[in-house]
C-alpha cells in the first residue's frame, strides 16, 4: 500500500510541475483578474479595462515577433528603435495620405529587420550584437529622419489610433488579429516548423535539407514589421510622433512576455498565445499595484520575482 | 589469487530505482574489486547508466544498500563521490574547453609558488609529464579544444586517475579514440589494475571487453542477468544474456542484422545513382572518386580521421570543397547546400545523433516529418492529415517505440532515435542514403534491426553508402568495400576480397608506404 502511493506521489509531482510551466501564466492572469475584481474599485469599469489593453497592445504585437525570434535562439533588441523609425517615417510621408504613410513605414521596419537578419543568418553575427548595432543605430537614423516631436492632424491616423469597433479599440483588434495569424503560422505553417526546427537544432535543420539562412532572415523581417506596425499604432494612439522616446525599452517588456510565457531563450519552443499572456499579466500587475497605492519601484520588484518564477518553471523543460 | 578473494572496494546490495513509470532498476547486487576490471554490459535502457549514476552520486537509491570500503555508503552528490575515491569519465568529455590542457588537468590542484600564485612553469612540467604517461605529446599550455577528441579524453582520464581514485568508471571510453589511442588507453587501464584500483568498463564493443575485462555483469531490464568471470564466457552466450533471446536464435541470426544471402544485387550494368567525382578539401580530402549504383551497398572503410564522414558530408554538400563535382543521375549537383542534394534524392544520417540529426524539442512525429515537409504542405500550410500518415507508417515499419508520436524525442532511447531520423530520411524517397555510422551506440536490438532495414531498402533499389567503424557491420554490409586513408581513396574492395583481414592489410599496407 505504502509503495502504491509513493509510486502515485511520484507521478503526481511531475505531473503538477507540467501544468504550471503549460498553464502557469494563464493561472495567474486569471488569479490577479479575479483579485482586482474583488478588491479593486472600479476594475471593472469599462473605460479602465480598455486603457490597459491599448496600453499593452505594442507590447503584444512586438512580442510576437520576439517569440519568433527567440524561437531560433536569438534575439531583437532592435524593435524599440524600429518603432521609432517607423514613426518617423510615418509623419514624414502622411503628406501622401495615412496609407501610404503606413505601407512607408512597414517598409523601413522590414528592411530593417532584413538588416538585422542578414547579419545574424548570412555573416553570422551573434543576433545579440547585431541587433544591438541596430538598436543603437536606427534610432540615431529616426532622429536624423524627424529630430523633435511632431504633432499631427491626419483624421485616418487618428482614426486608426483612436476608433472602435463594437466598444473595442481597433488597434486592441489589430493585436488579437495578428495574435491569431502567429498562432497559425507557427503551428500549422511549413515556416512556422522550420523557426521551431532552427531553434532546436541548427545543424540538423541544415543536414535535413531546411533552407535555415532564409528562414532566419525572414523571422528577423517579421519582428521588424511587427515592430513598425507597433510604432505606427502608438504614434497614432498618441497623435504625436517622438523618435526620442517612443519604444524606449520596449524590447525588454517583450523579452519580458516572451520569458514569462513560457517560451524559453534556447529556442526550439514557441508559444504564441502565453506570449501574449505574458504581457497581459505584466501589464496588469503594474496597474494593480498602483491602483493600491503600491510605489512603481514594488512593481519592478514584483515582477523581477515573476521573471524568476517563469525561468525556473521552464527550466527542466528540456 | 582471485582477486574476487579480496574485499570488495564498492558494492551494490539489492539497489533498486524507480522513474516515474520505470523501475530502473530491480533490486541489482554487484561488486566491483581492487584490481579488477569489470564489464558492464546491457542493451540501450537495462539500466547501465542508472546504476553508474548511482555509484556516482548522481541518484539516490530508493532502496537497497550501497557499501564502499567496507562500509555504507551515501554519496548525496557526485562531488562527494568523486572525493570519497570514485571517478567517471563520461562518453562526452565534461572539461573546459577554453582552458589550457594543464588546467584542465590540475585545475584545483596547481603547483603553487610563493603568496599562493600559480607557478604557471612547474604546472606545464608536470602536466606534460602525467599526460606523456597516457601517451599524450602535446604542447599542455595550448587551450584543451585544440586538441582531438581523443587525446581530450586521455586528459579527462588522467585528472580523474591523479585525483586518488579507487574506482574508475568508463562509458563507452573508446567510441571516439583511434586504434592507436585505444591501445594506450588498454595500457593505462593495465596500469590502474596492477595498482589496484578497480575499473569499471562499459562499452557496446564486445572485442574490447574480451581484451580488457576480467569479469562482466549482463544487466537487462534493470536487473542483473548474469555476472562471472569473462574468460570462459563465449561470445554468442554474452549476446544471448544481453537480448535475453534463445541462443539457437541468435546463432541462426548471425551476429549482424544483414542477410548475407542477398545476390550482390547485379548493379555492374546500371548506371550510378550518385557519382563523386576528385572531391577535394585541403587537409581533409584528396580527390576522392565513390559511386554508389541502385540497390548497391557501398562500404568506405579507414581509420578515424581519415575522410569518410567528411566524404559523406561532401557528398550532400553540407561542406564547402576547394575542387569536384557530385553527379546525381548524371546531372551535376550545385554545391553548397543540403536542400539541392536532398531534392535530387540524396541524403545523410550524420554520425553524430545528438548534435546533428534529432530535434530535441521537437515530437517523434515533428522529427520524421521534418525534411518531408514541403512535400506534406500545400501552400506553405502543412498537412496534418498527411504527416499523420507518413508518421504511421514510418512508426509501424521501423518499429520505433514510443509512447505516442506527440512523446518527445529527445525522451526515445538511442535506437529509437536513430529509427526516427532514418524514417525522417525514408520520407522523402530518397534514391540514396549516405549512412555514417548508423548503428554507433546503440542497443543489440535495435542494431540488428537497421542492419536489416538498410538490407531490406537495398533490396527495393536504394544506394546505400555505409560508414562504419565496426568492420563486421561493414564486412556483412557492404556488396563493395572503398578503403580511405589520410582522405584518399586507398583500394577498392570487391567480391570475395571483402573481408575484415583484407581492409585491415589494406589500410596497414598503404600506412607502411
Amino acid at each position: 500500500m505504502a509503495e502504491l502511493t509513493g509510486g502515485r506521489a511520484a507521478v503526481l509531482k511531475p505531473r503538477l510541475y507540467t501544468w504550471a510551466q503549460d498553464y502557469g501564466v494563464y493561472a495567474a492572469v486569471l488569479a490577479l483578474l479575479l483579485f482586482n475584481v474583488l478588491f479593486t474599485p472600479h476594475f471593472l469599469d469599462v473605460s479602465n479595462f480598455r486603457t490597459q489593453l491599448v496600453q499593452v497592445t505594442p507590447i503584444v504585437i512586438v512580442s510576437l515577433g520576439m517569440a519568433l525570434v527567440i524561437g531560433t535562439q536569438g534575439i531583437d533588441l532592435s524593435v524599440g528603435s524600429v518603432m521609432a523609425l517607423a514613426a518617423s517615417l510615418a509623419v514624414l510621408y502622411l503628406g501622401y495620405g495615412w496609407l501610404p504613410a503606413l505601407a512607408v513605414a512597414l517598409v523601413g521596419g522590414a528592411a530593417a529587420g532584413a538588416a538585422g537578419g542578414a547579419l545574424v543568418a548570412y555573416v553570422g553575427v551573434q543576433p545579440i550584437v547585431a541587433t544591438l548595432a541596430l538598436l543603437v543605430g536606427v534610432r540615431g537614423l529616426a532622429n536624423v529622419l524627424v529630430p523633435q516631436l511632431v504633432e499631427f492632424r491626419n483624421p485616418g491616423l487618428i482614426a486608426l489610433g483612436s476608433s472602435s469597433v463594437a466598444g473595442v479599440p481597433v488597434i486592441v483588434l489589430i493585436a488579437a488579429a495578428l495574435t491569431l495569424v502567429m498562432v497559425f503560422v507557427v503551428r500549422r505553417t511549413t515556416f512556422g516548423r522550420q523557426v521551431v526546427a532552427i531553434g532546436g537544432n541548427r545543424t540538423a535543420s541544415e543536414l535535413s535539407g531546411l533552407p535555415v539562412k532564409r528562414v532566419l532572415l525572414l523571422v528577423y523581417v517579421i519582428s521588424g514589421l511587427l515592430a513598425a506596425l507597433a510604432g505606427v499604432l502608438a504614434t497614432a494612439r498618441l497623435q504625436a510622433s517622438d523618435p526620442t522616446s517612443l519604444g524606449l525599452f520596449i524590447e525588454l517588456s517583450a523579452i519580458t512576455a516572451v520569458v514569462v510565457g513560457g517560451t524559453p531563450l534556447t529556442g526550439g519552443r514557441i508559444r504564441v498565445v502565453s506570449t501574449v499572456m505574458g504581457a497581459l499579466l505584466m501589464q496588469l500587475l503594474a496597474a494593480t499595484l498602483i491602483k493600491h497605492n503600491l510605489p512603481q519601484s514594488w512593481t519592478q520588484m514584483v515582477q523581477a520575482v515573476i521573471i524568476l518564477a517563469a525561468v525556473y518553471a521552464t527550466r527542466e523543460r528540456r | 589469487m582471485r582477486r574476487t578473494d579480496l574485499e570488495a572496494v564498492l558494492e551494490a546490495k539489492g539497489i533498486s530505482k524507480r522513474f516515474p513509470g520505470v523501475l530502473a532498476l530491480d533490486g541489482v547486487s554487484l561488486a566491483l574489486h581492487p584490481g579488477e576490471v569489470h564489464a558492464l554490459v546491457g542493451e540501450n535502457g537495462a539500466g547501465k547508466s542508472t546504476l553508474i549514476k548511482v555509484f556516482t552520486g548522481v541518484h539516490r537509491p530508493d532502496g537497497g544498500e550501497l557499501r564502499y570500503r567496507g562500509r555504507p555508503a551515501a554519496f548525496g552528490t557526485p562531488m562527494a563521490a568523486q572525493h570519497a575515491g570514485i571517478s567517471t569519465i563520461y562518453q562526452e568529455v565534461n572539461l573546459v574547453p577554453m582552458m589550457s590542457v594543464a588546467r584542465n588537468l590540475l585545475l584545483g590542484r596547481e603547483p603553487r609558488g610563493r603568496l599562493g600564485v600559480i607557478d604557471a612553469a612547474a604546472m606545464y612540467e608536470e602536466a606534460a609529464r602525467v599526460l606523456a604517461g597516457y601517451g599524450v605529446d602535446t604542447d599542455v599550455r595550448r587551450p584543451l579544444r585544440d586538441l582531438g577528441v581523443g587525446a581530450q579524453q586521455m586528459v579527462a582520464l588522467a585528472r580523474a586517475v591523479s585525483v586518488d581514485a579507487r574506482v574508475v568508471i568508463m562509458d563507452e571510453p573508446t567510441s571516439s579514440l583511434e586504434p592507436r589511442e585505444v591501445e594506450t588507453l588498454f595500457g593505462v587501464i593495465g596500469r590502474l589494475r596492477e595498482s589496484g584500483i578497480a575499473v569499471m568498463y562499459v562499452s557496446h564493443r564486445l572485442d574490447e571487453l574480451y581484451r580488457v575485462c576480467d569479469r562482466v555483469s549482463v544487466l537487462r531490464d534493470g536487473r542483473l542477468a548474469h555476472t562471472g568471470d569473462l574468460a570462459g564466457l563465449d561470445r554468442l552466450k554474452l549476446i544471448s544474456l544481453m537480448l535475453g533471446r534463445d541462443l539457437g536464435e541468435v546463432r541462426t541470426r548471425g551476429v549482424t542484422g544483414f542477410d548475407r544471402r542477398r545476390s550482390a544485387a547485379s548493379t555492374a550494368g546500371s548506371a550510378p545513382a550518385v557519382e563523386a567525382r576528385g572531391l577535394t578539401r585541403r587537409h581533409v580530402l584528396d580527390g576522392v572518386d565513390v559511386s554508389v549504383g541502385p540497390g548497391e551497398v557501398v562500404g568506405l572503410g579507414g581509420l578515424l580521421g581519415a575522410g569518410r564522414t567528411e566524404t559523406a558530408k561532401a557528398i550532400v554538400g553540407a561542406m564547402p570543397l576547394d575542387g569536384g563535382q557530385v553527379l546525381v543521375a548524371g546531372t551535376p549537383l550545385r554545391g553548397g547546400s543540403t536542400t539541392a542534394a536532398i531534392r535530387a534524392g540524396v541524403s545523410l544520417l550524420p554520425e553524430d545523433r545528438k548534435a546533428e540529426g534529432i530535434i530535441p524539442t521537437l515530437s517523434v512525429r515533428e522529427n520524421i516529418a521534418l525534411a518531408a515537409l514541403p512535400s506534406l504542405a500545400r501552400g506553405g500550410v502543412v498537412s496534418d492529415a498527411r504527416i499523420d500518415r507518413v508518421v504511421e507508417i514510418f512508426m509501424r515499419r521501423l518499429r520505433i517505440k514510443a509512447a505516442s508520436p506527440d512523446q518527445l524525442v529527445s525522451e526515445l532511447s538511442g535506437g529509437n532515435q536513430q529509427k526516427v531520423l532514418l524514417a525522417r530520411w525514408l520520407a522523402v524517397r530518397p534514391k540514396v542514403l549516405l549512412l555514417d555510422e548508423p548503428t554507433r551506440g546503440i542497443d543489440v536490438g535495435a542494431k540488428a534491426e537497421v542492419q536489416a532495414l538498410i538490407d531490406e531498402l537495398a533490396q527495393e533499389g536504394l544506394g546505400v553508402l555505409l560508414i562504419s567503424s565496426d568492420l563486421e557491420e561493414l564486412v556483412e554490409g557492404a556488396d563493395r568495400i572503398l578503403v580511405l586513408r589520410e582522405g584518399a581513396v586507398v583500394g577498392e574492395l570487391s567480391g570475395d576480397e571483402v573481408t575484415e583481414e583484407r581492409i585491415m592489410a589494406t589500410i596497414a599496407d598503404q600506412a607502411d608506404g
